[in-house]
């Protein structure tokens, strides 16, 4: 498989490096990981951390900026970072009203997030963690790791982050983000695998006439294998699987997230039928993303996730944002 | 029991002892990595015998610089390094089995098998805590619990030759390790696959097994 790397143990950091280089309104700690706003943190300002394993691009680095996170840490590929990166990051923006941390629920990541907070704990720092949970896919919480954190996540730190910029103390602030992922309901399929850069070779295979159904966002195979078919049948399971688990009739805002190897245009085709598949079931889009967010590497595919949008959402949903991947109004 | 054929029948658990096991544990992780990470990789997203790999090189260094005289600090040094260099759940949970294990083992510079079954039982204990899984969730527990139990019964009050009861936990963990294979996963990211998850080995469990494996190797030479 080639890959755009010079070497599979470099890609982190020649990635982060990049990152530094294109983005001077960041500032990159190349060596404990970790990507934060440059200059001095708002003081009395809630400050919203997050980070996983590399591979999600534009997640979590490309959400750092004014209305979102304050700082993100990167893992290995697919690997949860580890807790002295949190604790660096967190240390580093804190600005006297606590830490919240964010974090997808993966096994890893809730562990080293969870030895994060006690190691800030420690230093006198007040931190909360919400977990985002969004993934429909999982469907049998009490015999699995529970649900994965997957496209609300980009919704809980946008509104979070918002409501953080205003002020929001510590606890308002980690509500909100419960709110979020509480109101978020999420399902991807994948055309294919992706392929890490430590493997160089795809993590499952797949047939030319098959799709993965319930994907999640490492490559790991889904729950169950499906016939190819057209992107008005992909999108309708996608949906009506979203639909099944959370009643979202009235406003909703909308994610149509591609994996990471699936063109615009064909997302701009699944955006076409999860919008007609919506508007079957009474379901009212009223706010709308299209395009690669949360990632998984290389693969082609596609998930859907849909937010019941309140007002007060919605108003933090408009603030201006600025970072690298998401920004208006400011 | 003379004491000469005590001393022949039980190596002496000092720094050096431990320093040994542990360097045993990170060659046959790099001699295994490739089939750790193809078991991870049909229920996983394989990196496990990657992440290990890095965290156990990392290891070493730590304990070239660090230098530590007592086997509570060996693993002390350890699992820190794990915990700060693997990421994933297997960083924190192999840090915590050996955090724990060296404090329990506290700053003797020589310990008994007792002394190591009890530290492997606190080990067990974090390990449990901090993934909540059980015996049978198919992961590392599967291993780790068994062989901890069989470590210690046979370690029993000290009166018979301690070393078969290395060579027996090895067994005992590598059994482990193979009975997560019909088991469908309910712990970590192999969990997803629901059904799908049966018929693959776990490769946290497997890693276990080579810590084990290492461990009776060390006495045998010792």
């Amino acid at each position: 498989m080639k890959k755009l790397i010079n070497a599979p143990e470099s890609v982190v950091a020649d990635a982060l490096e990049g990152l530094s280089f294109a983005h001077p309104e960041l500032s990159v700690d190349l060596e404990r990981r970790f990507v934060r706003r440059a200059g001095t943190p708002t003081a009395g300002k809630t400050a919203l951390v997050s980070g996983g394993g590399s591979g999600h691009e534009p997640l979590h680095a490309g959400f750092v900026g004014f209305g979102m996170l304050d700082a993100a840490c990167a893992g290995e590929v697919f690997t949860s970072p580890v807790p002295d990166q949190m604790l660096a990051a967190a240390q580093s923006v804190h600005a006297g009203a606590g830490v919240l941390f964010l974090v997808k629920n993966y096994t890893g990541d809730v562990l080293n997030f969870q030895l994060a907070a006690e190691l800030l704990d420690d230093e006198g720092i007040e931190s909360r963690t919400v977990l985002i949970d969004d993934d429909v896919a999982v469907e049998d919480s009490l015999y699995t790791a529970g649900r994965r954190g997957t496209g609300a996540t980009l919704f809980a730190e946008k509104i979070a982050g918002a409501l953080a910029e205003r002020g929001g103390d510590l606890a308002t602030v980690a509500a909100m983000a419960e709110q979020v992922n509480a109101n978020s309901r999420s399902f991807g399929i994948a055309l294919g695998p992706c392929t890490t850069p430590a493997a160089g070779r795809p993590g499952f295979q797949l047939a030319e006439d098959e799709v993965e159904l319930g994907i999640g966002i490492h490559g790991e195979p889904g729950r169950r294998r499906a016939p190819m078919a057209p992107a008005s049948e992909l999108a309708e399971q996608a949906v009506d699987a979203v639909c099944t688990d959370l009643d979202f009739t009235g406003d909703a805002m909308v994610l149509v997230n591609g994996m990471g190897a699936s063109p615009l245009l064909e997302l701009y085709v699944v955006y076409n039928e999860v919008h007609r598949a919506l508007e079957k079931r009474g379901v009212r889009i009223v706010r709308n993303l299209v395009g690669n967010y949360v990632t998984s590497l290389d693969m082609p595919g596609f998930s859907v996730t849909l937010c019941r949008a309140g007002e007060d959402m919605l108003e933090l949903w408009d603030a201006p944002v600025r970072t690298p991947a998401l920004r208006w109004g400011a | 029991m003379s004491v000469e054929q005590r001393d022949a029948d039980n190596p002496e658990l000092n720094a050096r002892f431990f320093l040994v096991w542990i360097g045993r544990i990170a060659e046959a992780i790099a001699e295994e990595k490739d089939r750790l990470t193809d078991l991870d990789a049909a229920i996983g997203d394989g990196d496990h015998g990657t992440n290990l790999n890095r965290g156990f090189t990392a290891v070493r260094a730590a304990l070239e610089a660090k230098q530590p005289e007592s086997p509570g600090a060996v693993l002390v040094t350890v699992g820190g390094t794990l915990i700060s260099t693997v990421g994933g759940a297997s960083g924190p949970l192999y840090g915590t089995v050996f955090r724990r294990m060296g404090k329990a083992l506290g700053e003797a510079e020589s310990v008994t098998v007792q002394d190591l079954a009890a530290a492997f039982e606190a080990g067990l204990e974090g390990l449990c805590k901090l993934g909540g899984a059980n015996v049978g969730d198919k992961t590392m527990v599967d291993v780790f619990a068994p062989a901890v139990d069989a470590f210690k019964s046979a370690a029993g009050d000290g009166a018979s030759a301690e070393r078969s009861a290395f060579n027996l936990a090895a067994d005992v963990a590598e059994a482990g390790a193979r009975e997560t294979i019909p088991r469908r996963a309910r712990k970590g990211r192999a969990s997803y696959l629901g059904e799908r998850s049966e018929g693959h080995e776990d490769p946290g469990a497997a890693s276990a097994a080579l810590i084990w494996r290492a461990l009776a190797q060390t006495a045998a030479a010792g």
